[in-house]
């Protein structure tokens, strides 16, 4: 064993990237500014010299064009890697990604599949406004065809594009924007993670805290929070948002008999509700109090600080919520 | 004078408890009239008089437990008794059917009254599988909701909530007189000491046969078509009609065996009903031979949620001449009985499933069902047995004859 290392989020994501490259001479990565400039959170740094612009390229501001062209490279049996700057900008590329991507393999009976990888930063920046700032996460958790995940840790920020790689069809992984400076301790050797199960990121007895993304490590500091006050919390990291991993979650229901959701995106029709509605249908019977959800507020995402820290739950939100659920 | 004894209402019967008189002295008694209620290791049961007659005098109190055979009553049977009969029947018929209702009126619940009760799933499972009434619980939860902290700290501090709530009515005499649903264990008590009896005392064999059901399915679909919902038939009543013409064919099989072999004039046909807290009870569907298969399927529609209740009767309980067990959808492949004494045979049903079967030189797929029989070597022999198994294939396979 080679021991433990701290790096940040992004250099998680670049080592990723970096070793998928070395590995496989298929894959490419591809997206606006990722060459010359290093990737627009300076992911791909330095990429460009190691791997030459045949493998780093740079592309138009043409979400749809290049998405479409990182499809038609899959389908010719490449491995690409696309980097779309936020899910924001995704938008324009919905009629490939859904429409393309996530249909062919269907239309085709079964004859062409797409092993195309699209990254996407999500969710809040730092002050970058509603326009960079959203959580689309459940948009394309709702699409069959699809395999969705979200990087809540480190170890899925390098972990999970090595084997989303490997999967015959198309995979879309969210990055989050907040996180990139964020360091933590992983293993030094990296290694690939599985991408069709949720994760237990901290064992509990009283309640269940199921989220991802973001939430992961709020909902980790939460429940240190609430173990001085005597609450024991279990948190659930969903990491693979479709097709969902209900057994994980169901799991800790039946144990701890109570859940809040935790999430950054607006609450209407998101994955906490499709995590709540499972836990309705599958584990009623274990439920001792209703399930509770933690959301973002149904606005765009605000410019100031202050009002953009109030637009999704925060560590002491989730604190507050969990205290009041077991002692009311 | 007749001397009215307390029945034996099975072989696992030693005593009982005379609740509650039904019947007061003077009263005229007509046959099949219910003279008192009377508490059982199966429940609350209410015994039948047989004969006709004026109740003359109570012996045993309310309240008594006492053994088989005890005298309870003495009945005047009234032949040379002119007076009795002079009087009007109108008087005498009222009285029998208050206390009837008065009785399922009396154990309800605070909780069927007030306001729905808030109480979260897991609560109420766990309430429900230890019989917490939650009527009573104090909730400590959101919105003051009962959460499963409450219903353990009910159980772990031995609440009898149930009987509590009796207390708090009115009518509390009475009903404290009228035990509470029997005991799980009381239950399970009386079937392992007729299961250990019949096992000591019976040499059973055993015999075997799959019966091709496609016919008797087919003909239960056509006849559900022209049925209303509520008269639908299930293919058990069916079994128990065929089993009851096979009895009438190879009558030492409808008996009992109680020094020698008793054939019985009466087709009674004992149906095993499984209890949901557990335990069984095997209430008789009574002439099963002379009812048809709607008749019977009322009578059981009518009987299992009366058995589930303890709310049998006696000569339900105490009547039967031969035993149905049967699996049902979704169950074992055959089950093998052991006979209730002191009857002399069990027939048990598997689950009715799709099988290759075959006939005439070829294979199919049909339904078709494993039945066993179980028989008492001292009454009958493995003939006997298989004469029985043989008539009702027969039968099975000409449906629209039953």
């Amino acid at each position: 064993m080679s021991g433990m290392i701290k790096i940040t989020y992004r250099e998680a994501i670049k080592q990723a990237i970096r070793e998928a490259m070395q590995k496989d001479d298929r894959v490419f990565l591809m997206g606006e500014d990722v060459g010359n400039y290093g990737g627009a959170f300076a992911v791909s740094k330095g990429l460009l010299k190691e791997f030459g612009p045949d493998r780093i390229m740079d592309v138009p501001l043409s979400e749809s064009g290049f998405t479409g062209a990182g499809i038609g490279a899959a389908l010719a049996g490449m491995r690409p890697i696309v980097e779309v700057m936020t899910v924001n900008f995704s938008l324009l590329a919905m009629d490939q990604i859904f429409n393309n991507a996530a249909t062919l393999l269907h239309m085709s009976g079964g004859q062409l599949n797409v092993p195309i990888v699209i990254r996407m930063g999500c969710g809040i920046g730092r002050q970058l406004a509603a326009q960079h700032s959203h959580s689309w996460e459940p948009f394309f958790a709702h699409v069959p065809g699809l395999i969705v995940l979200s990087a809540g840790t480190h170890e899925d920020a390098r972990g999970m594009l090595l084997s989303a790689l490997q999967s015959p069809d198309p995979v879309i992984i969210f990055e989050y924007t907040a996180m990139l400076n964020l360091e933590s301790e992983i293993p030094a050797d990296s290694e690939a993670v599985g991408i069709t199960k949720a994760k237990v990121r901290r064992e509990g007895k009283d309640i269940s805290l199921i989220t991802y993304g973001a939430g992961v490590y709020k909902c980790l500091e939460a429940a240190v929070a609430l173990a001085e006050v005597g609450i024991d919390a279990e948190v659930i990291d969903m990491r693979v948002l479709r097709p969902m991993d209900e057994e994980t979650f169901l799991a800790s229901v039946g144990k701890t008999h109570r859940a809040l959701v935790v999430e950054e995106a607006w609450k209407s029709v998101s994955i906490s509700s499709e995590v709540v509605s499972r836990i309705m249908e599958k584990a009623f019977f274990d439920l001792d109090a209703p399930v509770e959800r933690l959301c973002g507020a149904e606005v765009p995402i605000p410019y100031p600080k202050h009002l953009e820290d109030a637009s999704v739950p925060q560590v002491m939100d989730i604190v507050d919520k969990v205290k009041k659920m077991l002692r009311s | 004078m007749i001397k009215f004894q307390m029945p034996n209402l099975g072989a696992d019967m030693e005593a009982g408890t005379l609740v509650e008189w039904r019947k007061q002295p003077g009263e005229f008694l007509n046959r099949g009239d219910i003279i008192a209620d009377v508490e059982t290791q199966k429940g609350l049961i209410e015994i039948e008089v047989f004969e006709e007659g004026t109740l003359e005098t109570l012996l045993v109190k309310e309240g008594e437990k006492v053994p088989v055979g005890t005298v309870l009553a003495l009945i005047n049977d009234g032949k040379a008794e002119v007076k009795v009969s002079e009087i009007p029947s109108g008087e005498t018929q009222k009285p029998e059917v208050h206390p009837i209702e008065d009785v399922e009126g009396k154990p309800g619940r605070k909780s069927d009254k007030g306001e729905r009760i808030k109480i979260s799933p897991l609560a109420r499972k766990i309430a429900e599988a230890n019989r917490v009434d939650i009527s009573l619980l104090k909730g400590t939860g959101p919105e003051g909701s009962i959460v499963k902290e409450d219903v353990e700290k009910a159980i772990s501090e031995g609440k009898k909530p149930i009987q509590e709530t009796e207390k708090e009515t009115d009518e509390t005499k009475e009903i404290l007189a009228k035990p509470a649903l029997p005991a799980f264990d009381a239950i399970r008590m009386a079937v392992a000491a007729a299961m250990s009896k019949s096992n000591r005392e019976i040499p059973h064999y055993y015999l075997e046969k799959r019966m091709d059901m496609s016919k008797a399915m087919d003909w239960v679909k056509e006849a559900n078509k022209e049925r209303p919902v509520q008269k639908r038939l299930l293919p058990v009543a069916f079994l128990i009609k065929a089993v009851a013409k096979a009895l009438d064919e190879v009558p030492d099989l409808n008996a009992t065996w109680e020094n020698g072999l008793q054939r019985k004039n009466e087709i009674n046909i004992g149906f095993v009903v499984s209890l949901r807290s557990g335990g069984i009870v095997v209430p008789a569907i009574l002439q099963a031979d002379s009812k048809t298969v709607d008749e019977i399927m009322e009578t059981i529609n009518d009987i299992i949620p009366r058995a589930r209740a303890f709310k049998l009767r006696s000569s339900e309980l105490s009547q039967s001449t031969f035993t149905i067990t049967s699996i049902g959808e979704g169950g074992a492949d055959k089950v093998f009985g052991l006979i209730y004494p002191p009857q002399v045979g069990i027939v048990g049903f598997g689950e009715i499933s799709e099988q290759p079967f075959a006939e005439d030189g070829m294979l199919g797929i049909r339904p078709v069902v494993d039945v066993t029989l179980a028989a008492d070597h001292r009454a009958t022999d493995g003939l006997i047995g298989s004469r029985f198994l043989a008539a009702l294939n027969k039968h099975l396979q000409n449906p629209e004859q039953l």
